[in-house]
């Protein structure tokens, strides 16, 4: 069920402004691609573009190609609404819906699309995905309780757990962990290397470990001077890429001598 | 190297000494209110005054100037803070005194049909024609706020047709009433003829009104629901118009409830256009779109333009009434707002 992404020289805009220029990369279905680089290099609306949630954002655009699965995202005839239900996404800040339960939180994918479940099936669902999550033990005795009242760190398990209910085929993660502590951190990372036999997953973390543990391949972006856009310096195994890098500047950002 | 003991610490007064001070301001003013012989609310303005002088002079001698200047600023706020609100008081009071004899079973349940002089009459008929009316108003302008709100947060963002319309719904908020009242009498006029009076013509009146407050705290409580709630329900697959249904009005709904029923308090008072267009009767009509129909200002204003001890009493009345309707609306308004506000327990 998981699809490989093509991406062939894909630039973004917002507006006139040229946020990322000529990117060309291919991430492996069911593995796990980091996207790493300084703040502001355009780690994340390459991400968005990938699920075509950038177009939220008015005048956001794109040119060149996204290819999943032999399908263009941005061909014409392609509903981005039927995009976003097979590439799903968990973004930096928790997010849950702060009018549902835990309970609806979850079930939020298929209950927001009038997707009629069986009582029993939903809280198959919602067991599983907030297992998945990490989130099951913490939470199961209060399902019924507002997600906005879990601390930060569970807001962002619920959010993924929300997010892989719908069973996407890829899961789009935008420094999912930043606002998480270190068991939380991990726990996501354990999950990442789970849903990995099922889904492809791409990750914007900004922090190498997180990078050189959890993925398979790495793709370093940068900016070639302030203003100028964000391009991709390196995509490679993130093996190779952690000890042997083909560019001087992604040795030099890893090893943390600048960005 | 030796140093001085922080200095963190000062004298304070005791906790009852504002009351001491008001006490001792009341006595002082008291004494040239008596010999001169000045009203109550002379005697209390000077009293204020006096306070506004004594306690920050003692604070100053005893707390130093920072706390002095509190004390003082502490006090005129609390001043105006009295000033905001006796009118409130007053107001209640003096509808409570004068309306309350007017009000019995009978004053509730009867009609002005066939009602002579002094008989005992009743504002059956108003308060059923203010609530057709009022509710016949909301039917027309909640939709057409709220729809217009959606349009202006979700759809058309900074466009030139928002800019145009909130422009519009700006003006219409500066429409006087009896404009708004002579623009629906026009238009029953072209529509049915000179001589058609009914109470929708008072609904459309009442609804040019409301939209513009509909429109407007609709929209301000739509933009404070984060753009985030929206990004993730679009990631979720889930199509802008559900979004907006789903996600984003559910969570603005406690704030909408609450500026729906201020702008229906706002309209439920209206006098002028309902004189104009739905016209004033003795008896009860039910029929929205036939007749003449008198709603409780409407009552109010002929009852007090009769000028009779009576017509007074029950124009006293009516207004107590409506007082509580409004009042009772504001109630239930806070108790949708509370059961539907996003919930913070844990």
């Amino acid at each position: 069920m998981a699809k490989s992404i093509d991406v062939s020289d894909l630039n973004i805009y917002y507006g006139d402004f040229l946020a990322v220029e000529g990117v060309n990369m291919t991430v492996k279905s069911k593995s796990v691609t980091a996207f790493i680089g300084p703040s502001g290099c355009g780690k994340s609306t390459m991400l968005r573009s990938l699920n075509r949630m950038h177009e939220v954002i008015p005048g956001a655009r794109v040119e060149g190609k996204v290819v999943v699965d032999g399908q263009s995202l941005y061909d014409a005839s392609v509903d981005p609404v039927a995009v976003r239900r097979q590439i799903g996404m968990v973004f930096q800040r928790p997010n849950p819906f702060p009018t549902m339960s835990i309970y609806d939180n979850v079930l939020a994918g298929n209950r927001l699309n009038a997707k009629k479940l069986k009582r029993s099936d939903a809280d198959d669902v919602v067991e599983r995905s907030l297992k998945q999550a990490n989130l099951w033990n913490e939470v199961k005795d209060r399902l019924s309780k507002p997600g906005m009242g879990l601390s930060g760190g569970q807001q962002q398990r619920l959010c993924i757990a929300r997010a892989i209910a719908v069973e996407p085929e890829v899961l789009l993660m935008d420094e999912p962990c930043s606002a998480l502590d270190p068991i939380s951190t991990s726990a996501i990372e354990d999950l990442i290397h789970e849903l990995k036999s099922d889904y492809t997953i791409v990750i914007v973390t900004h922090n190498m470990q997180q990078a050189a543990r959890v993925s398979d391949d790495t793709a370093f972006f940068n900016l070639r001077a302030a203003g100028k856009p964000g391009h991709l310096v390196e995509f490679n195994p993130t093996r190779k890429m952690f000890s042997t890098p083909d560019e001087a500047s992604t040795e030099a950002y890893i090893s943390g001598r600048f960005g | 190297m030796s140093s001085a003991p922080m200095s963190i610490s000062h004298p304070r007064l005791p906790r009852w000494a504002p009351g001491l001070v008001g006490v001792m301001a009341l006595a002082l003013a008291g004494l040239p209110a008596l010999l001169s012989g000045w009203g109550l609310v002379k005697w209390i303005v000077a009293a204020i005054v006096v306070f506004l002088v004594a306690m920050p002079l003692w604070s100053r001698l005893i707390e130093g100037r920072r706390a002095a200047v509190d004390r003082f600023v502490t006090a005129l706020i609390w001043t105006a803070f009295a000033i905001a609100v006796s009118p409130l008081v007053w107001l209640l009071y003096v509808v409570i005194r004068s309306g309350a004899p007017a009000i019995n079973g009978q004053f509730l349940s009867v009609s002005m049909l066939n009602v002579i002089g002094d008989e005992q009459g009743g504002i059956f008929h108003a308060l059923i024609g203010t609530l057709l009316i009022t509710v016949a108003a909301a039917v027309i302008s909640i939709p057409i706020g709220i729809l217009t709100a959606v349009y202006l947060v979700e759809y058309g963002k900074r466009s030139r047709m928002a800019r145009v319309i909130t422009f519009l719904v700006d003006v219409m908020t500066g429409i006087p009433s009896i404009v708004a009242g002579l623009f629906a009498l026009a238009l029953l006029v072209l529509l049915f003829g000179t001589a058609f009076r009914a109470g929708i013509g008072g609904s459309i009146a009442l609804s040019l009104l409301m939209i513009p407050t509909v429109v407007r705290s609709s929209e301000e409580m739509m933009r404070l629901v984060p753009d985030d709630l929206r990004e993730a329900s679009y990631a979720l697959g889930v199509p802008k118009w559900r979004t907006i249904t789903r996600v984003v009005l559910p969570t603005a709904l406690a704030g909408i409830v609450t500026g729906v029923v201020l702008a229906i308090s706002r309209v439920i008072g209206e006098t002028a256009p309902l004189l104009v267009v739905a016209g004033a009767t003795d008896g009860v009509n039910a029929n929205l779109f036939d007749g003449r129909m008198t709603t409780l200002p409407v009552f109010i204003f002929s009852q007090y333009a009769s000028s009779t001890p009576v017509g007074y009493q029950r124009a006293w009345g009516g207004a107590l009434v409506l007082i509580a309707l409004v009042m009772v609306l504001n109630l239930i308004a806070r108790i949708i707002g509370r059961i539907f506000s996003p919930a913070k327990g844990h």
